[in-house]
Parts: C-alpha cells; sequence; structure tokens
C-alpha cells in the first residue's frame, strides 16, 4: 500500500489497486510468498527453516509409495526375509525393526499416516469448531453460555487422556488402516474443537459490534447473510496461524496414541509412535537405529510445522513484526494531503502507522 | 530571553514501513522562544505529530531521524536529542521538556494515585525525601486547579472527570518545571466547555511559570484562542509561519489559505437555512413528520441490581419531511442514542417514537422490515464502517442485493457506479478496498451507500469527526448538494455546533439527555434562551485570534456554573 500507487486523482489516470495486480507479479501475492519476502533476519531464517522441513514432510508423505523402497508390512523380497534388528546397510539403509520391517520404509510411509491424520483431524475441528463459535457467539444468550462451559470442561481434561477414550470408542480396539487414521483424527479433533471455538467466538463478538455490522442491520439484512457475509470472513483471519500449530500437535498426539498402543496396527498402516514404542527395549541393547529415525521423524515435522506456524505468527502482528532499519532518512513524503489536489481527494491514507 | 528553548534544525524523519522507507518529516527548522507558545497545525500525515515526538526523543525504533533538535535547559545545558545515548535523553525528559497527552484518560496509570504518578517524575530525577514530593505534588495540584488537592492527591484517575485528568497530566509535565511542554492535541478528547477550561489553564501556566509550550493541534479556533505563533506544516515541510494575527489576517501560502477557508464558522448557514425555509410549499408544516419522538426516554439496563443509566430523558421532536435536524450536544448527551434508536439500533424504553410511520418502541424484526429501506445510516468512523474484505462497489450494492433490487453484487454495478458518480467518486474506485481510500473518500462512499435505496430519512451520526478539516469542508458541501437535489429528511447529529450550523434548519441541544433548546439556527445561535447553549456557544473558540481576544477580555456568562457543571 504505498501511497504514490494509490494516489492518481479523480482527474489523473487512477494508478491500479493492488488487487488488480498493481504491485508486480501474482505469485509475489500469495499467501506464504509474501510472507517470506516481507521478513527479514532471524525471521526469514525460522520460517524458511520451517518450510523446508514442512515441504520435505509432504512430498514424503504423497510420494511415499516412490519413496519408499519397501512396503510398510514387508517381511521379504524373492530374494529371502530381511531379518530382525540388522544394522544399516546397502540393502536397508535404516537397518530392520525387532519385527523385521524395514526402518526407512516404515518413516516414510509413517508420514503419509501422519499427513492423512493431521489433514482428517484440522479440517473437522476448523468445520465443527467454526460453526458452533460462529453461531454461539453471534446469537449469544444460554447456548452460548453453555457451549463455552463445555468447551471450558474439555481444556480442563487431559487431551491425551480423552483422546485414548475415544480411540476406544471409535475404532473398538482393532483398527484398519482407514479406521485408525479417523479414530486418531477424530480424538484429535474434540481436543482441537474447543480451541477453534474460543477463537472464533471471542473473534465474533468483537465483530459484532463493529461499525459494518450496524450498518448491515440497519439495512435490514438477514441474519444468516450477515454471518456468513460480513462476521464469519473477518473473523477467521486468525485461523491458519492456530492451524499451523495445531498440526504439529495433532502429530505429536498420534505418535503419543501410537506410543500407548491405542494408534494403528503395523499390518494396516506405519505409524512412528508405534515404531517408537517397538524400540523401546532395543535401545537398552545398543540398537539405536529402530528408535532414531522414527523419533527424529516425530519432531522434525512437528518442529517444521510449529516454525512455520510461529513465524507467521509474529509476521501477522506489525508489532512483532521486524523491518529492515533504514541507515539514512530516506523515502518520499507519503501524499497524504487534499488540499493540493483541487480534483477531489486524491490521496489516499497512506500509512496509518506514520501519525499517530 | 534570546537563546530558543528548543531549535529544530534541517529535521528529516523517516520510517521503515513493509513497502520501504516513508518520509514523515522533511527538512523541518523551527525556534521556541523562552514563554512562547507555537502551534503546529496540519492535517493528519503531515508530520506534526512526529516533529513533536521527535523533541522527546520518543520516536518508534522503526523511526530514522537526520538533523539536529537542541534543547536549552533552565540551568543553559544544551542537548541535541537526535544524537544522544539514551541515558542522556532520560535527563532531558522531564527536567527540560515535557509532554501533555491527548487522550487524559490513558495517559494515567488507573492503579496508582495521582499522587504518586505525580512524584513519579520527581523520584526519576534525584532524591526526594516522600514528604517533600508529597508537597510538591499537593503544589503543582494546586498550581493546575484541582480543588482541595490535599485530598485529592490520594485519588485514583477515575476519580477525576476528564477536564480534570487533563489538569493532572498537566501537573504532571509541569513538576520538574521544564522549559518546554510539547501538548499534542490537548483537547481534542474533550467537550467544547471543558477544552475552554484547560485552554485558559494553559494560558495562565504560561504567564506565571513562563514555560514555552508546543502545541500540536488542527484545531483553527484553539490556535486563535492560545497561540502566538503559527507554524502550518503540509508534506512534512513548513510552508508557513507567522505570528497568530498575521497568519489568520493575511495568510501568504496557498495551503494556509484553503485550510483557513476550510473551517466552519458558526453563523455561515443562517442564510442558506432562511432560504430554504422561504422555498418550503404551503402546508408543509402539516405534512406527516418523518421522525416523530414524544416523551421519548431510553434507559440503558444496570447491572447486579444498581439502577439503569437514563440516556435519553423525555425527549419530543420531530422532523418533518425533506427538513434537516441538527442534534448537539456534549458526550453523554444522548445524542448517538438518539440516533441509533431512530435506526432500529437501540431499543425504546419509554415514550413514543414513530419513524416512518412505524412505531419503534416494542418492534421486533418484521415490523422494521418495512421500514427499513426507507431509512439511511452515516456511521461516524469511516474506517471501521465498512466490512474490510469486501470492495467499494460490493459494500455499496448490498443494500440493493437485500432488498432484492438487485440479483448479485455484479447486477447492482450500473446503479453503483451511478452513486459512486453522485458523491463525486470516481466509478474505478468500486474496485478498490475500503483501506485503499482516504477517510474522506470513505465517509462520501458511506453516502453513498445510504443514498442507494433512495431513503426518506438520513440518519448522520457525527459523519464528519473523524476527519480533517479541509476534508471535512468538502463532506459537508457534498452532504448539502446531495440533500437539495433528493430531498430527504435528515437527523444530523454532531457536537460541534458549526458544522451542524452549516447544514440544519433547525437546531436541537442536548444536555445530559435532556433537550434543553431547539429552533432554527439564526434562534439557537443568535439568541440562546438557554443558559447552557450561552455557555456552549462561549466556550467554542472562534478562529480568530482578534475576536477571541476580545470575547476573552470580557466575563463568560456566568462563570460559575460554567465551572461547577464540568467538575461534576
Amino acid at each position: 500500500m504505498t501511497a504514490p500507487e494509490i494516489a492518481g486523482g479523480p482527474g489523473a489516470a487512477p494508478a491500479t489497486p493492488e488487487h488488480l495486480g498493481g504491485r508486480g507479479a501474482w505469485w509475489r501475492r500469495l499467501p506464504v510468498v509474501r510472507q517470506v519476502r516481507q521478513s527479514v533476519g532471524l525471521q526469514r531464517g525460522m520460517l524458511v527453516a520451517g518450510l523446508v522441513l514442512c515441504a520435505v514432510f509432504v512430498v514424503t508423505a504423497v510420494g511415499a509409495r516412490w519413496i519408499a523402497p519397501y512396503g510398510w508390512s514387508q517381511l521379504r523380497t524373492p530374494d529371502g526375509t530381511f531379518g530382525a534388528q540388522q544394522p544399516p546397510s546397502a540393502e536397508h539403509w535404516f537397518g530392520t525393526t525387532v519385527g523385521g520391517y524395514d526402518v526407512l520404509s516404515r518413516v516414510v510411509w509413517g508420514a503419509q499416516t501422519a499427513l492423512l491424520v493431521v489433514i482428517v483431524a484440522v479440517l473437522a475441528s476448523i468445520v465443527v469448531g467454526v460453526l458452533l463459535g460462529l453461531v454461539s457467539g453471534y446469537f449469544g444468550g444460554w447456548a452460548d453460555r453453555i457451549l463455552v462451559l463445555v468447551a471450558d470442561a474439555v481444556y480442563a481434561f487431559p487431551s491425551l487422556l480423552l483422546a485414548i477414550l475415544l480411540a476406544i470408542v471409535i475404532s473398538g480396539g482393532q483398527s484398519s488402516m482407514w479406521g485408525g487414521v479417523l479414530a486418531a483424527a477424530l480424538s484429535i479433533t474434540v481436543v482441537f474443537v474447543p480451541q477453534y471455538f474460543r477463537v472464533v467466538r471471542a473473534e465474533v463478538v468483537r465483530i459484532k459490534s463493529e461499525a459494518f455490522v450496524d450498518a448491515a442491520r440497519v439495512l435490514g439484512t438477514p441474519h444468516r447473510r450477515i454471518m456468513t457475509r460480513h462476521v464469519l470472513r473477518n473473523s477467521v483471519r486468525t485461523l491458519p496461524l492456530i492451524v499451523t500449530l495445531n498440526a504439529s500437535e495433532a502429530i505429536l498426539t498420534l505418535a503419543g496414541l501410537g506410543f500407548l498402543g491405542f494408534g494403528i496396527e503395523p499390518t494396516a498402516a506405519a505409524e512412528w509412535g508405534y515404531d517408537l514404542q517397538r524400540a523401546v527395549a532395543d535401545v537398552t541393547s545398543g540398537i539405536w537405529w529402530t528408535a532414531l529415525f522414527p523419533g527424529l521423524a516425530i519432531v522434525l515435522a512437528a518442529m517444521g510445522m510449529t516454525l512455520v506456524g510461529e513465524s507467521l505468527n509474529d509476521l501477522a502482528d506489525p508489532r512483532l513484526r521486524v523491518r529492515a532499519r533504514n541507515r539514512k532518512v530516506a523515502g518520499s513524503v507519503a501524499a497524504t494531503s487534499v488540499a493540493t489536489a483541487p480534483a477531489g481527494e486524491s490521496s489516499a491514507a497512506a500509512d496509518p502507522k506514520e501519525d499517530s | 530571553m534570546s537563546t530558543p528553548v528548543a531549535r529544530i534544525d534541517e529535521l528529516a524523519v523517516s520510517f521503515a514501513t513493509d513497502t520501504g522507507p516513508v518520509r514523515a518529516v522533511d527538512g523541518v527548522s523551527l525556534d521556541v522562544a523562552p514563554g512562547e507558545v507555537l502551534a503546529i497545525v496540519g492535517e493528519s500525515g503531515s508530520g506534526k505529530t512526529v516533529t513533536a515526538k521527535t523533541v522527546l526523543g520518543l520516536l518508534p525504533a522503526t523511526a530514522t531521524a537526520s538533523g539536529a533538535v537542541v534543547l536549552s535547559g533552565r540551568d543553559g545545558t544544551e542537548t541535541d536529542v537526535v544524537h544522544v545515548s539514551a541515558g542522556e535523553l532520560r535527563q532531558v525528559r522531564g527536567r527540560d521538556v515535557a509532554m501533555v497527552f491527548q487522550e487524559p484518560s490513558t495517559a494515567l496509570n488507573p492503579v496508582y494515585t495521582v499522587g504518586w504518578q505525580i512524584t513519579e517524575g520527581l523520584r526519576a530525577h534525584g532524591r526526594v525525601s516522600a514528604k517533600e514530593a508529597r508537597r510538591r505534588a499537593v503544589e503543582v495540584l494546586r498550581t493546575v486547579g484541582i480543588p482541595d488537592p490535599e485530598q485529592r492527591v490520594d485519588h485514583y484517575p477515575h476519580q477525576f472527570s476528564g477536564g480534570q485528568k487533563q489538569r493532572v497530566v498537566i501537573a504532571m509535565a509541569l513538576v520538574l518545571n521544564p522549559g518546554l511542554i510539547v501538548a499534542d492535541e490537548p483537547t481534542t478528547a474533550l467537550d467544547v466547555t471543558v477544552q475552554a477550561e484547560i485552554l485558559d489553564l494553559l494560558r495562565s501556566l504560561r504567564d506565571s511559570t513562563g514555560t514555552a509550550i508546543v502545541l500540536i493541534t488542527h484545531n483553527m479556533g484553539v490556535v486563535a484562542d492560545l497561540a502566538d505563533r503559527v507554524a502550518v506544516m503540509f508534506h512534512g515541510k513548513v510552508v508557513e509561519e507567522a505570528p497568530v494575527a498575521d497568519l489568520f489576517a493575511a495568510p501568504q501560502a496557498e495551503y494556509t489559505r484553503s485550510l483557513l477557508g476550510a473551517v466552519p464558522r458558526v453563523g455561515e448557514g443562517t442564510a442558506r437555512a432562511e432560504a430554504r425555509a422561504a422555498a418550503r410549499p404551503e402546508g408543509w408544516a402539516d405534512a406527516d413528520p418523518v421522525v416523530a419522538a414524544e416523551h421519548l426516554t431510553i434507559t440503558y439496563p444496570g447491572r447486579f441490581r444498581r439502577p439503569g443509566f437514563t440516556a435519553v430523558d423525555d425527549v419530543s421532536l420531530t422532523i418533518r419531511p425533506g427538513e434537516v435536524l441538527g442534534l448537539v450536544g456534549e458526550s453523554g448527551s444522548g445524542k448517538t442514542t438518539i440516533a441509533r434508536a431512530v435506526a432500529g439500533l437501540q431499543p425504546v424504553t419509554d415514550g413514543s417514537l414513530r419513524v416512518l410511520g412505524t412505531q419503534m418502541r416494542g418492534a421486533r424484526g418484521r415490523a422494521l422490515a418495512d421500514m427499513r429501506p426507507r431509512l439511511g445510516f452515516v456511521f461516524q468512523d469511516p474506517a471501521t464502517s465498512f466490512n474490510p474484505l469486501l470492495t467499494i462497489a460490493e459494500c455499496v450494492a448490498e443494500p440493493l442485493v437485500v432488498h432484492g433490487r438487485a440479483s448479485s453484487p455484479d447486477a447492482a454495478r450500473g446503479r453503483v457506479d451511478e452513486l459512486l458518480e453522485a458523491v463525486q467518486l470516481p466509478r474505478s474506485y468500486g474496485d478498490r478496498y475500503p483501506h485503499e481510500l482516504s477517510g474522506g473518500q470513505r465517509q462520501r462512499a458511506s453516502l453513498a451507500r445510504a443514498l442507494a435505496l433512495e431513503p426518506e430519512l438520513l440518519v448522520a451520526d457525527e459523519p464528519t469527526s473523524a476527519l480533517d478539516v479541509s476534508v471535512q469542508a468538502r463532506v459537508l458541501e457534498l452532504f448539502a448538494e446531495l440533500q437539495d437535489e433528493l430531498g430527504f429528511a435528515c437527523l444530523f447529529v454532531s457536537h460541534d455546533l458549526a458544522v451542524v450550523d452549516r447544514l440544519a434548519d433547525r437546531i436541537a441541544v442536548l444536555y445530559r439527555g435532556r433537550l434543553v433548546e431547539e429552533g432554527t439556527g439564526a434562534e439557537v445561535l443568535g439568541s440562546p434562551r438557554e443558559e447552557y447553549t450561552r455557555r456552549l456557544l462561549a466556550s467554542l473558540p472562534v478562529p480568530d485570534p482578534v475576536e477571541q481576544a476580545r470575547r476573552r477580555a470580557q466575563p463568560t456568562p456566568s462563570a460559575a456554573s460554567h465551572a461547577s457543571g464540568t467538575n461534576a
């Protein structure tokens, strides 16, 4: 929003507004690309590191079938069985597990399971949380109070315990791949819904009292239209930040469930938490490769998403955003005045930050 | 007397923003003599606040400054604020220069007593015994005219009224007896009657303590009242610098002339109102009123069994078709509450309010559906009255879509373009987002939206109070033109008598929820019957230093009630 670009008066040829492509190539304005360009120094380093980790995670998950040398439950090739607890070698780069699976393949396929769970969990909690938060915040009243109470109660409950409970209820103890993914995802959903509910509700309550909602009410706009057109879109701006942070939490919860034995059977899908649990006994006997690689995968995936979330969070807040300081007084005076442009107030709200 | 207390030399300031550096101040040079009041005027974005903040070294971390700001203390030390370490800067603040902020309620910390906050400055600049500090705090509170300072020194900020809070803020600035006080819009957040008292106080302080004052303001009336010398800033530069009488009598710069021309003055609208009244057709007064309020009372419910707060108390008024009623009052007088009740945003507690034939008392959703398309509303703050995610065209099309005149915003585009041209905005602005427009442009778009359904009644709640003077003048002009052309009735709410006078056929004055006076502009402003109206008029500073000095010389009508009314 540089002032000169929008300073074209009614008399002058108006400059192209920025949303119509007045600001360079289109790809520069894509959500994440814009933030990378905006950031400097350490903030940019964190964001780029997080993005790289996330990209590796997603590529591994999507391309598992081409990347993994073997299947997740494969125990033998035509040449013979893999053998249990084999150290890393040319055939098995990360070695094999106590059950005789290839560690590298399990780690790669595990990424796919993790990605599916994250996507299902986040989508489900967004849909439920946003819907409840919107209705509850907009109409208020006793329904709102009860929902807030329930959300608080869920908050107070230990989240992993709740997830275990739901995993048992949903999957009944045994699991196919999709059954296990859904069980894990939905139990994570229940833990996350209160977060989305509270954030959206708080935003809706704030937006509800803004003048533009009053303006819509004066027109006699129906409630449904006010909610969808005016309130909803303005109250979900912070969600992408929570999503990235929650995604990493979802990976950790999934691993926790798997570690405690409430995850997915090894024959149904690969799952990092389960592998880690099976590796516990190996560690004391000096077999490091079965625990290290799944553990590393969990840490890197969770860290990548947290880094992205935290840096996006900081960049979205103008007070936390670091800008490159100019050493000398530079730049031109923004055209903020109206008096010298007789054709009308041709200037624009140049930069509210500069005058307080 | 010869050395200036502050010398600003070729000051330039730029800010690092997301889109590269922006220059806010561009080569400003000014001197402030001891005991002088220098006013810096200019519209928002002209760099006046940044200049003032540089004097105190209060620039944010994103700012870069060059040039020099040399402060001379009372003991003769000289400090260049721009090139000084943080530690030395702390020494200078409070001792050589102090600041009075715009909003007194946020400048005071609510959890400490005012005495503690005043003595904080003393503690920061050397060891003072608790007893001595308290004595100085009481003394300085007495200087700024707080009654019973011995008791009041232990009170908390919320126990003071708005005007008294500003006095306390001034006391905080005064306690170290600095040679220079920077006052950034010190009266903008206050009502006119309180503003007059604070201006009196600043003037007497200058006379008694000899401190120089740099006054940042956009209100030319305040400048005429208080300033000795005026610097007009525009685009980060000083375009004109002159003694106050010369500036008002013979402005040199083109910009200064247009700025002065834009200032509304009381009495300008009388002729227009008379001409309009004469042109009314026969039998107009008997026509069904658009708005008829009888004994209207609006109460905000109290919490926890406390009694409710009565915002509007037994008000009766009417607006006839095509008539503009100006509703004037200070903050808390209930003027906005009435406007919101007329628009159906605020339930009516008692009495009767008929708007366009619909009884608003007890009316719910469907009962109002018939009246809604016939009423338009213009909000106070143009920055928040548009959905930031919709383009201007979509916002303006919203009423057309909601009431079925168009199937989608795109289908309404033709009508939207007509409306934008009616409010003198180019068609292409329809594709912009609200944040890409300036305040005045947004308020025009707001007007276009309110007029989209060709309403019979327009409610305007302080539509120009968030705008700069020159922008305000244009919006008011446009408003008057459209009203003449389309002939809608209008409830125009404002705290500014001069603004209301420019537009209104009749003026109603509210005071603490009650209607104290109603009549034509000539009646209410020319020969006010009520005590309160007279006080309101007397407090309004006139943008003319000679006239203002004359008014100051003669005692204000009943100075006693003047003081009692605002200390409550």
